[in-house]
């Protein structure tokens, strides 16, 4: 039988149940079907008037439904969907009653344009209008509910009402990388001995005017708008920029000691987490590229492993000029020659960037392809990159035989973390 | 399976017992702007004559809401370039130029060495708006032909691009990557008050696992914006009228007076403090943070199982507490229960720097830090609040929600 510590004597931790959600479907099957088949999730906005945009596409998740609509209830909806999933696979705990801490990767909250014209409605005042007319408004309605759902904390504590997870709900975000933050921060909780199980959950639900408009104004979407599905297109030569993108994943993190004693299956290893903050630009990375080199790098030290040891990298791979052209330099630079034959896809092209959520889904991700032994595509890659000569798997699945993996998230504001994923031990 | 109790520093983890004491988490630096000034000192002198010289408070540009507002920075002092400031708003060169003095109060400021290796957790919430192009927008959406159209196309050619980076919950940690270099790590939690006490419990946490070995932790809130004050209003949060200190507040339904607070710590193991000789102010000696749905009663018997856990940790005769209450009614007058039933002097700052939301409690820490460095408590801020004579050994530190979150944290001498 395995040992139940690792190359430190920590506990080993792994994943015994996964949730997910993204705009290719509900749950594990669908979403692993639909990357596996080459799927696009990609489609044009229905959900508000594009008129006047330059990027009118998006993975939205338009098949589940929420009251009163914004992006911190949808982000809730999503995220309860997923941790029934992984909670009910990993058979832990009783309904209502995790027995852990809740780690959540949440996009920033603020209210939106519907609120602010209802309150701008309510002030009853036409030519000219401020917040001190909002702020009458808001005195005169009874707005506590709004008030409520705004509140940052206020999806980490609604999920902890309903999962009964252990203390105060962490809401992380570290940009596109807040996935693998809540992930780390699992990993760290239950290496202290300070909890035996935690509940570790990306979820963004961003698509909305101004949060499409002000991606848009940095020039990082993508405005090939036609095919939708044909937009992101990662490592590509004419790729140009990402599609934004909503989803979920939660993952159930245990000690393998307390896993294997309550007879859990186990599903993959997290065996290593690197993270590396980067102080040269606010949107773009070091051009020597060594944040993202020293988070691989940590990563892979802490997962006790050298970079032979590993079999395939799931990419953060947004499709941006930039992204992938930084994150090949750093791939270069931690594998060297063999950077060219290990297999590194990019699930992005099919579901494009879950921001806040890509972290968690691209860790699921990465186990699915382990278990299954099949690597899912990028696809769209039509026009290979000089300058990127990488097996991203193009087109097509590919079987494949996976030991270890490594997923890679980067975010805005310099914050990059990396995750190394294995499959479970053998007994 | 309940969890781990979450005192982790002072608990006994290790065989040796040498271990324990190395990795203590100490605060070896402290960065605190508010309306009060800048540094410990301006806060000491400010808190101890507050009752006598009164709040410092902005009344006039948010009627009928009292804010306490920023002390003037000096921004060229921490933010050396121009181009710097000019990309962040408000709420981020706050926390920014605080980050840079708790670094210059650690001896670490320019260090690349101990930058690189630094962990930074910073408690943020979201970033001022463009309000003019708020107002512009809501002016025109009732007589637009198509509001869909009309407010892409006023979002796409009124909104600076830069904006959006200066509203993201994570560029304030960003930020201080770039102006401080601070890149070992960076990691941003959001989620009002208990972010802040969350930042540091995980961060003395991961320095008792050696997890790590320095940290700065973190955050900083602007009060002096009107969508912070629309939101809380909403809620039906905000004290309104003549400014009042937070517990005679409660005599007329309570409330939150917002203020403008940035606050870093430098928190560091025992052992790495020692190794580069840096001067300790004080000793996280516990933390911990927790939640219940505030059914009438729940905050309190939270905090009382708190108090309990470190019962025989702090000396009654030499301790206070430093009280992080808001003013909204229910949990203040609730706090306000379970600290009479402990006896100890209590000082709620928020009377004098305003309720800070995300760092508040950081800013409490420090607070409680300044006091325990002095070995005395500041003198009362309302009537409400005994006068402590005897010295001060040990502060306890409350942390409350004005929805949900409860936090405590036990301060003792390094």
């Amino acid at each position: 039988m395995a040992q139940d510590s690792d190359h430190l004597g920590r506990p080993i931790v792994v994943v015994t149940g996964m949730g997910v959600l993204t705009s290719l479907g509900e749950g594990q099957a669908q979403n692993w079907a639909a990357l596996t088949a080459g799927s696009s999730g990609i489609r044009r906005i229905t959900r508000f008037p594009i008129a006047g945009l330059r990027t009118n596409i998006a993975g939205t998740v338009d098949f589940v439904a929420v009251d009163e609509p914004s992006g911190p209830a949808l982000s809730e909806r999503l995220a309860e969907r997923v941790i029934a999933e992984a909670i009910a696979e990993a058979k832990i705990g009783t309904a209502g009653d995790f027995p852990g801490p809740l780690f959540l990767a949440l996009p920033p909250i603020e209210l939106e344009w519907t609120q602010r014209r209802a309150l701008a409605d309510a002030a009853g005042v036409n030519a000219e209008i401020g917040y001190p007319d909002l702020l009458r408004a808001a005195a005169e309605g009874d707005r506590r509910a709004i008030y409520e759902r705004f509140l940052f904390g206020s999806v980490g504590e609604h999920l902890a009402d309903r999962f009964g997870t252990k203390g105060s709900p962490i809401a992380t975000s570290t940009a596109c990388a807040s996935g693998g933050t809540s992930i780390q921060l699992g990993v760290e909780a239950i290496r202290r001995g300070e909890t035996q199980a935690a509940l570790c959950v990306g979820t963004d639900a961003s698509v909305n005017p101004e949060s499409l408009i002000r991606f848009s104004l940095l020039s990082a979407l993508s405005t090939r708008n036609d095919p939708p599905a044909a937009a992101s297109r990662p490592f590509s030569k004419d790729r140009d920029g990402f599609i934004m993108s909503e989803g979920a994943g939660a993952l159930v993190l245990e000690s393998l000691a307390h896993a294997r004693a309550r007879g859990a299956t186990i599903l993959g290893v997290i065996e290593g987490c690197g993270e590396a903050a980067d102080g040269f630009h606010r949107t773009r990375s070091s051009p020597d590229g060594k944040p993202i080199v020293a988070c691989m790098r940590r990563a892979l030290e802490d997962a006790g492993l050298t970079p032979d040891a590993v079999d395939y990298v799931n990419a953060h791979g947004t499709s941006t000029p930039e992204n992938d052209k930084m994150e090949w330099v750093g791939l270069t630079t931690v594998f060297g020659e063999r950077a060219e034959r290990i297999p590194v896809s990019s699930n992005k092209s099919m579901i494009g960037h879950t921001l806040t959520a890509a972290g968690a889904i691209e860790a699921i991700f990465t186990l699915l392809t382990i278990r299954n032994g099949l690597l899912p595509p990028t696809i769209n890659y039509e026009t290979p990159d000089p300058a990127i000569p990488i097996d991203c798997v193009p087109n097509v699945a590919r079987p494949g035989t996976v030991r270890h993996a490594i997923s890679n998230s980067f975010g805005f504001g310099g914050q990059n973390v990396c995750l190394v994923l294995g499959a479970a031990p053998q007994e | 399976m309940a969890p781990e109790p979450q005192f982790p520093t002072d608990r006994p983890r290790s065989a040796d017992p040498r271990r324990e004491v190395d990795r203590q988490a100490l605060i070896t630096g402290i960065g605190l702007v508010s309306c009060l000034g800048e540094g410990l000192d301006a806060h000491w002198d400010g808190l101890d004559r507050f009752a006598a010289g009164g709040p410092v408070v902005d009344t006039t540009s948010f009627p009928p809401f009292p804010v306490h507002p920023m002390t003037a920075l000096e921004l060229d002092r921490q933010i050396p370039k121009r181009g710097d400031q000019r990309q962040m708003e408000a709420w981020q060169r706050i926390g920014t130029y605080a980050a840079g003095l708790a670094l210059d109060a650690a001896g670490v400021k320019g260090n690349t060495d101990l930058l690189g290796r630094m962990d930074m957790i910073v408690a943020a919430g979201g970033g001022e708006r463009d309000y003019k192009v708020d107002a512009a927008i809501l002016a025109g959406l009732p007589g637009a032909a198509d509001p869909g159209a009309f407010l892409n196309e006023h979002l796409l050619s009124d909104l600076r691009p830069t904006l959006f980076l200066a509203q993201l919950s994570n560029l304030l940690a960003g930020n201080i990557s770039i102006v401080h270099g601070v890149v070992g790590s960076s990691r941003t939690f959001m989620g009002e008050e208990s972010c802040g006490a969350d930042a540091v419990r995980i961060a003395c946490a991961r320095i008792a696992a050696g997890q790590g070995d320095l940290f700065l932790v973190g955050g900083s809130y602007n009060a002096q914006r009107p969508d912070v004050l629309l939101h809380y209003e909403m809620g039906r949060k905000l004290w309104r009228g003549a400014p009042t200190p937070v517990w005679a507040r409660q005599d007329a339904g309570g409330g939150m007076a917002l203020g403008s607070v940035g606050c870093f710590l430098v928190i560091e193991s025992r052992a790495h403090a020692a190794a580069r000789g840096a001067t300790p102010l004080a000793h996280v000696a516990a933390i911990a943070t927790d939640r219940c749905r505030r059914r009438p009663g729940e905050s309190a018997a939270t905090a009382t199982r708190q108090f309990a856990a470190l019962d025989g940790q702090f000396d009654p005769a030499r301790a206070a507490v430093i009280s992080g209450a808001s003013g909204v009614a229910q949990p203040t007058g609730e706090e306000r229960d379970v600290l009479a039933r402990l006896g100890l002097p209590v000082r709620a700052t928020g009377s004098a720097i305003g309720h800070s939301i995300e760092p508040s409690f950081v800013a409490n820490l420090a607070i409680a830090a300044a006091a325990v460095a002095r070995g005395k408590l500041f003198a009362p801020l309302e009537p409400a609040e005994a006068p402590m004579t005897a010295p001060l050994a040990q502060a306890l530190v409350t942390g409350w929600g004005h929805w949900r979150g409860e936090s405590l944290a036990l301060v003792t001498a390094a």
